[in-house]
């Protein structure tokens, strides 16, 4: 038990560090922020002022003064309602336009912290996860700033102002005024946030669960219910549904039990203002007229309080997204750049040598002392049965991972002595799951050489048996491709990532499954186009099918983690 | 295959989607009477504890009583206090548990049209998107049910209470309330209009720009591999830029509407507050009369003003909320029972009778039509095919042949638009769904794996299924050497949050599905693409003991794989030409 707590407080801590440096990310809206916390300030103060000031009109008027005196305290009163809609105005706007710019420059520091993760060291997070985590935690802690800590500043501000204001009309008021609006600023959001607090902690694991349940239902929905498997589904997202409910109805209590004790202590202020005002009207140290505007001071000084318990619940909320980005963007790359990388060789070839790699200590040798030399010019097949370590060698082609032992060369150079980027310079990888990105085709190909002209996109695509296909879309190069490439059938997709890889001005090129998904005819085409377009470049192509082999300069194969000559059956066929 | 257009109907109205939630879901009708009597017993304790005050204030000042002499009023106000605050609380609660149980309503409705009435795999729609709307959503929908609804209540019910007492106590003030309110409301509902406009656009944006950063996260490892990850970082940065210069263009207007509701309000509570100070110095007015009056004034308008920027916050839930309403007004893929009895439990048809077995009698496609929903063109037109008893049948043929539409009406995934299918003269859309498909296997183009171990998958449609019936369709769909490398075999989890499988294995899994199902049809869906030559020659072997005495649907493009086909038919334009199966396929299906 002791230890849970122990271990709880240490999250919390690097909770509220992660929360920290979140922050500190806004320190350049650091003025607009400013600007809105004064704002809002000048917002509860204009609305304060004008009850105030009301309530002295009129009981002023009930003397029956002079009505030129009365009219200057009218005036008074309608400057600081024009006040209030104003600055309410310029708080929005300020606040709205800070907290934008903010997620802007979130959204991209997270990412370029993530980048270098990819692929070798996610070691697979759930999808649906991914999604809440990148999309979600950091659309979380747009809220930081407007929603979570400007709010604490501008009560803070009231309540001394407030504080002021009593001490001005009635010395004796004034303690009570602030006991009771620190008890409404201080413990109302603490008990609120930290009784939503274990809720939320554990609806986060129920919505993730349902997320993935949701998921899983969208996308297999068609194999579930072939499989008689709907009804049980559709309980079971009930259940998980149930689950979060049960937590949500906590979290709605809490939140429930925090508003009636906020409303409480406004309520009490005005009580505890009334029991100390009217004995001082009867001894005469507080003027009757006064007495209204006292009550008045008490309603109207908890307009800045009230969002408390709301931006108690938004930090804690933050703290935690600002915890899980830090907790997965924290992890040791495990290729980095060294620290002087050597200039890229100008020629040589590309060499593995004796490389051996795995997943993790302890598990089987995936690769297990390969040796290869890709020349320019050359061209070589790799064949294997699905599963044999093909792409893990792929990946230590272009450093997606290192090799755990043995090295790769270039030109004679250990790649680790390289920056990575040169590396991927010389060699390219077009992947079997070669992401497509929901734009048009153009952009896609562009990614590859952002400077390239419609000729060598076009010369890229018929070399990769897809210009035909791309001429006949209604838009060519400007169709878009959707997300993840979704408009396109598999073998489109396949074939615009070959195109694409072609496209860039690599020396090497690495093809995994160039020709997966095309019929017979049309992968022998491809094979055929990618070797005679291939020019002076190297070209690895990893594949499991045995069509066009007879054009390679060497066909290997991948078994057991070791390469040896192709049978001749496998060439022949 | 069967690619929908997801974006969100421009067509329908907009501003249905708060009266659905409130009307066509049982949670949201109950929230709104819970609503309704709460905002009567607030708007009570509002005129009490103004009416209270005034007394008390007007009692010291006025009359000169003591504290001892106002203890009854004193101990009322508490009352009144502790009551009002017992109501706020109330309204908070509540409205997070109904936003959460409306949710919850939504999900299973979602669930259950998506696998009971339109089943078809959803290629290309944005299943992130939707999947955030789905769980997410209660969040933005809380700030309907728990800020948005209660406002609206009291905005109803505060003004008729505040008017109710102030008519008798200062005619004048009523008058300027009561001239007030309609000026208010017209500002109102100009803001709600703008923001609803706004935040439409604000979420479709927010969206597309979570899109982006989505797709930009999920091709990490193809912008590493061609050297543009950094340069993507700018572009984040860069667009979200952009959209924040269009959102606070947009905002600036938005904005000006609340600003003058604001002005409004705070001008009218200066002005009432004149008056009555007015016509106390003329000695028209009491004091304690001229107090509760002024009182009342931000009581009346708080509600008004709220309600509007609640407006604000609340329609990001209903655009999520409108983003499940969407999918549910999607026609149903298959025939809808003529009187559902519940509106939770739809599709039992009205004959149910037992299915009629497919290995001794043939299924017969009868001049078939089909189009998707919205979509004018046909994709089968009079497609006539009999799947004969035990004998296997290849489909071939281009892409967007209509193949794939084909085997989904096989398996009742879609009914046929024109046309019937039957099975031993029984029209399939008289038979329970599922009773039809426990005749049926099926390896589709790209398997799911679904979160859990091998043996749940392998036994996805058999979940019964003994541990050696599942080894043993496990070994016949080649997922030994699999198996025999994993520490856990077929304990070993998968899917979600387990080991990434290669798309061969993940077939393979599938084809094990079917292997264990056992089913006397089977639909086979290009189940060797992504195997490599040696597996799929092995696996073409286990098809072969697959279709051995069941009635077989077999698309493929594979020379070798339509070769274990006792008949071949070529599909042409939603047309079926059918030819010899021993005649050399391979070039004439590439053709």
């Amino acid at each position: 038990m002791r230890r849970v707590d122990v271990a709880r407080g240490t999250r919390e801590r690097t909770a509220w560090r992660s929360l920290l440096s979140a922050a500190h990310a806004g320190r350049t809206e650091s003025r607009r922020l400013v600007l809105a916390v004064l704002l809002g300030w000048g917002a509860v103060l204009a609305a304060g002022g004008l009850l105030l000031t009301s309530g002295y009109l009129i009981s002023r008027a009930a003397q029956r003064p002079e009505i030129l005196e009365l009219s200057v305290v009218i005036v008074i009163v309608r400057a600081f309602a024009i006040a209030r809609a104003a600055s309410r105005y310029g708080e929005r706007l300020a606040s709205h336009d800070a907290a934008l710019r903010l997620l802007a420059r979130l959204r991209a520091r997270f990412y370029r912290r993530l980048a270098p993760l990819v692929p070798g060291d996610l070691g697979g997070p759930r999808s649906g996860d991914l999604l809440s985590r990148f999309v979600g935690d950091v659309d979380v802690l747009q809220d930081l700033y407007l929603r979570a800590l400007a709010p604490p500043v501008v009560a803070a501000l009231s309540i001394a102002t407030a504080a002021v204001a009593a001490w001005l009309l009635l010395p004796a008021a004034a303690p009570g005024l602030i006991a009771c609006m620190l008890l409404a600023a201080l413990a109302v959001p603490a008990l609120a946030a930290s009784m939503a607090a274990s809720a939320g902690r554990r609806q986060a694991h129920a919505r993730a669960a349902l997320t993935a349940e949701v998921v899983e239902t969208i996308d297999g929905a068609a194999e579930l219910a072939v499989a008689g498997r709907s009804e049980e589904r559709i309980a079971r997202l009930q259940a998980a549904d149930a689950h979060l409910a049960a937590l949500a109805r906590r979290d709605a209590l809490a939140a429930g039990a925090a508003t009636t004790l906020g409303a409480l202590c406004a309520g009490l202020a005005l009580l505890a203002v009334l029991l100390v005002g009217i004995p001082a009207v009867d001894h005469g140290t507080l003027a009757g007229v006064l007495l209204a505007a006292l009550a008045f001071l008490a309603l109207a000084a908890f307009e800045g309080i009230s969002p408390l318990p709301a931006a108690a619940r938004r930090l804690r909320a933050c703290a935690e997204a600002a915890d899980r980005l830090d907790e997965l963007c924290e992890r040791e790359p495990s290729v980095r750049d060294p620290s002087a990388p050597r200039a890229l060789p100008a020629s040589g070839e590309l060499v593995l040598e004796g490389v051996r790699a795995r997943y993790g200590p302890g598990e089987p040798w995936v690769l297990d002392g390969i040796d290869l030399r890709l020349a320019s010019g050359r061209r070589i097949a790799l064949l294997g049965p699905s599963g044999a370590g093909k792409t893990t060698l792929a990946h230590v082609l272009v450093r997606f991972r290192d090799a755990d032992a043995g090295r790769l060369t270039i030109g004679g150079v250990d790649v680790r002595e390289l920056g990575q980027d040169d590396l991927r310079r010389a060699v390219v990888l077009a992947a079997q799951d070669a992401h497509l990105f929901n734009t048009t085709v153009r952009e896609n190909m562009l990614l590859a050489r952002p400077g390239a002209g419609d000729d060598d996109i076009w010369r890229a695509l018929e070399t990769a048996g897809s210009g035909d296909w791309v001429r006949a879309l209604p838009d060519g190069l400007d169709t878009l491709v959707g997300e993840d490439g979704g408009l396109v059938s598999g073998g489109q997709r396949q074939r615009l990532a070959l195109a694409r890889a072609l496209l860039a001005d690599a020396r090497f090129l690495v093809l995994d499954e160039p020709t997966a998904h095309l019929d017979p005819a049309t992968a022998r085409d491809v094979i055929d186009n990618i070797l005679t377009g291939a020019g002076k470049r190297g070209v690895l192509v990893i594949t499991h099918s045995t069509i066009g082999l007879e054009h390679f300069d060497q066909v290997l194969e991948l078994s057991n983690g070791r390469l040896r000559p192709a049978a001749p059956r496998a060439v022949a066929a | 295959m069967h690619r929908r257009d997801s974006a969100p109907s421009t067509g329908r109205q907009p501003t249905r989607t708060d009266r659905r939630l409130l009307h066509d879901t049982r949670a949201g009708r109950t929230q709104l009477r819970l609503a309704g009597a709460l905002g009567l017993a607030t708007a009570a304790t509002v005129v009490a504890q103004a009416a209270l005050l005034a007394r008390l204030i007007a009692g010291a000042a006025i009359h000169h009583q003591t504290i001892a002499q106002l203890s009854d009023p004193l101990a009322a106000l508490a009352a009144v206090i502790a009551v009002r605050a017992l109501l706020g609380g109330a309204f908070e609660a509540s409205g997070r548990i109904g936003a959460a149980r409306v949710m919850s309503e939504l999900r299973g409705r979602l669930a259950e049209h998506l696998l009971l009435r339109s089943p078809v795999t959803r290629e290309g729609e944005r299943t992130g998107e939707l999947a955030a709307a789905v769980v997410q959503g209660v969040e933005s929908l809380e700030a309907y049910f728990a800020g948005y609804l209660p406002q609206l209540v009291l905005a109803a019910a505060v003004p008729v209470a505040v008017l109710i007492w102030v008519v008798p106590l200062d005619p004048i003030a009523a008058g300027v309330l009561a001239l007030s309110i309609p000026l208010l409301i017209v500002f109102m509902i100009l803001i709600g209009k703008g923001a609803q406009a706004q935040a439409r656009s604000r979420w479709r944006s927010l969206a597309l720009l979570s899109g982006h950063f989505l797709d930009v996260v999920r091709g990490l490892q193809t912008l590493r591999a061609h050297r543009r990850e950094a340069a993507q970082a700018d572009t984040i940065e860069r667009i979200g830029e952009q959209y924040r210069a269009e959102t606070m263009a947009t905002l600036r207007i938005a904005f000006l509407s609340a600003l003058v509701l604001e002005l409004c309000a705070m001008i009218g509570t200066a002005f009432v507050a004149a008056t009555i100070g007015i016509q106390l110095d003329g000695g028209h007015l009491t004091l304690q009369a001229g107090l509760t009056v002024l009182l009342l004034c931000p009581e009346l308008y708080g509600p008004l003003r709220a309600v509007g920027q609640q407006f604000h916050a609340s329609t990001d839930g209903l655009a999520a909320a409108e983003r499940i309403f969407a999918v549910l007004d999607e026609p149903a893929m298959l025939t809808a029972p003529a009187a559902p009895a519940t509106p939770a439990r739809p599709s039992r048809p009205r004959h149910t009778q037992p299915a009629p077995d497919p290995r001794t009698t043939p299924l017969r496609f009868e001049t078939v039509s089909f189009a998707y929903p919205d979509r004018e063109e046909l994709v089968l037109d009079g497609f006539c095919l009999a799947l004969e008893p035990g004998c296997a049948t290849a489909l071939v043929g281009r892409s967007g042949a209509g193949k794939s539409t084909a085997a989904a009406l096989a398996l009742r995934l879609v009914d046929p638009t024109a046309g019937r299918i039957t099975c031993g003269g029984v029209d399939l859309r008289e038979l329970h769904a599922d009773a039809w498909r426990r005749q049926v296997a099926w390896v589709p183009q790209r398997a799911r794996l679904f979160a859990g171990t091998i043996a749940e998958n392998i036994a996805l449609g058999a979940p019964d299924a003994a541990r050696a019936a599942i080894l043993a369709a496990a070994a016949e769909a080649g997922l030994e050497e699999l198996l025999s490398g994993l520490p856990d075999g077929l304990d070993t989890r998968v899917g979600d949050g387990g080991r990434g499988l290669s798309a061969g294995q993940a077939q393979r899994i599938a084809l094990g599905r079917a292997f264990l199902r056992d089913a006397p049809l089977v639909v086979l869906d290009e189940p060797t693409a992504h195997l490599d030559a040696e597996t799929a020659g092995a696996v073409g072997e286990a098809i072969g003991r697959l279709a051995g005495g069941r009635t077989t649907l077999l698309i493929a493009h594979d020379a070798k794989l339509v070769s274990h086909a006792d008949r071949i038919v070529e599909m042409h334009l939603g047309l079926t030409i059918a030819r010899d199966p021993r005649q050399p396929a391979a070039t004439a299906v590439a053709a």
